[in-house]
């Protein structure tokens, strides 16, 4: 059934929250994702990879991404301190951003607030269990 | 007749919104697509890299074939195109004067930018890459 919506308080809710993290975790991701690509091309990614390798390695600088490439070492460069704080502040951003779009797009169209509350706390779980995964190969790989 | 059990039928989908309209709906489709791989390409890469799993390999294969990567990479792309426009119009709301146009600019990138991965993903698929 059609239900009218309830107008949100104003101040800080979790809608304004999730409002300003959307916008400010969009722009770091693509800053991120700048960073891995300038930081491949200067670890020597013009002549040593493909275009494809280049492009997973931007998305996600996770030496798993470059294992089949031309780089002579993988072990000069490639791993690190510094790409594991690029790889965690990407998994932490990328993962809450798209869980938090995933429960508003299902909120638009659920308009029961009992399976609202049902699945949030589904997508609650799983945004934890996908970070702790991608936390745990970061620091294992 | 209640505004609720008005039938509506095919008439619905001409809501004109316009450009704008169909970007935020491209948007919303573009974004499940990406976090349900991403979360799928966690798990499978969690399943390859510390247990060995053939089903980690399985999904491999599916994200490495050429028709998965140019649907991911129109979500990629799209979303990371209209998400900016999105932050910039947000953060200077007197440029939402120029709406249509930077729905248009915004298409003027992606059609090259889309383009060109398509070329590069079609050509590697012919030459069995």
């Amino acid at each position: 059934m059609l239900r009218s919506r309830t107008v949100p308080r104003r101040g800080w809710s979790l809608e304004f929250v999730m409002w300003v993290f959307t916008r400010v975790s969009g722009a770091v991701m693509l800053i991120a994702g700048l960073l891995a690509m300038a930081g491949a091309l200067w670890l020597g990614a013009r002549t040593q990879m493909d275009l494809a390798t280049l492009m997973r390695w931007t998305f996600f600088p996770n030496p798993n991404h470059v294992i089949n490439s031309n780089i002579p070492d993988v072990n000069l460069g490639w791993v690190g301190a510094f790409w594991q704080v690029l790889q965690t502040l990407i998994i932490f951003f990328g993962v809450t951003h798209g869980f938090n779009g995933l429960r508003v797009v299902i909120e638009d169209y659920v308009s029961s607030i009992a399976i609202q509350r049902v699945l949030r706390a589904l997508l609650l779980v799983l945004w934890i269990a996908v970070m702790a995964i991608a936390f745990y190969i970061v620091f294992t790989s | 007749m209640s505004a609720t059990s008005r039938s509506v039928g095919l008439q619905g989908l001409r809501y004109r919104g316009g450009t704008t309209m169909w970007s935020w709906a491209l948007h919303r489709v573009s974004g499940v697509g990406m976090i349900v791989f991403v979360a799928m390409h966690v798990v499978s890469a969690f399943l390859l890299q510390n247990l060995g799993s053939d089903v980690g390999k399985l999904y491999n294969t599916v994200f490495e074939s050429w028709i998965f990567q140019s649907f991911i990479y129109f979500c990629v792309i799209f979303h990371v195109l209209n998400g900016t426009r999105v932050i910039i119009l947000d953060t200077w709301p007197k440029l939402l004067e120029y709406q249509r146009e930077a729905t248009w600019m915004q298409w003027l990138i992606f059609v090259p930018v889309y383009g060109l991965t398509l070329l590069v993903l079609v050509q590697r698929a012919l030459s069995g890459g």
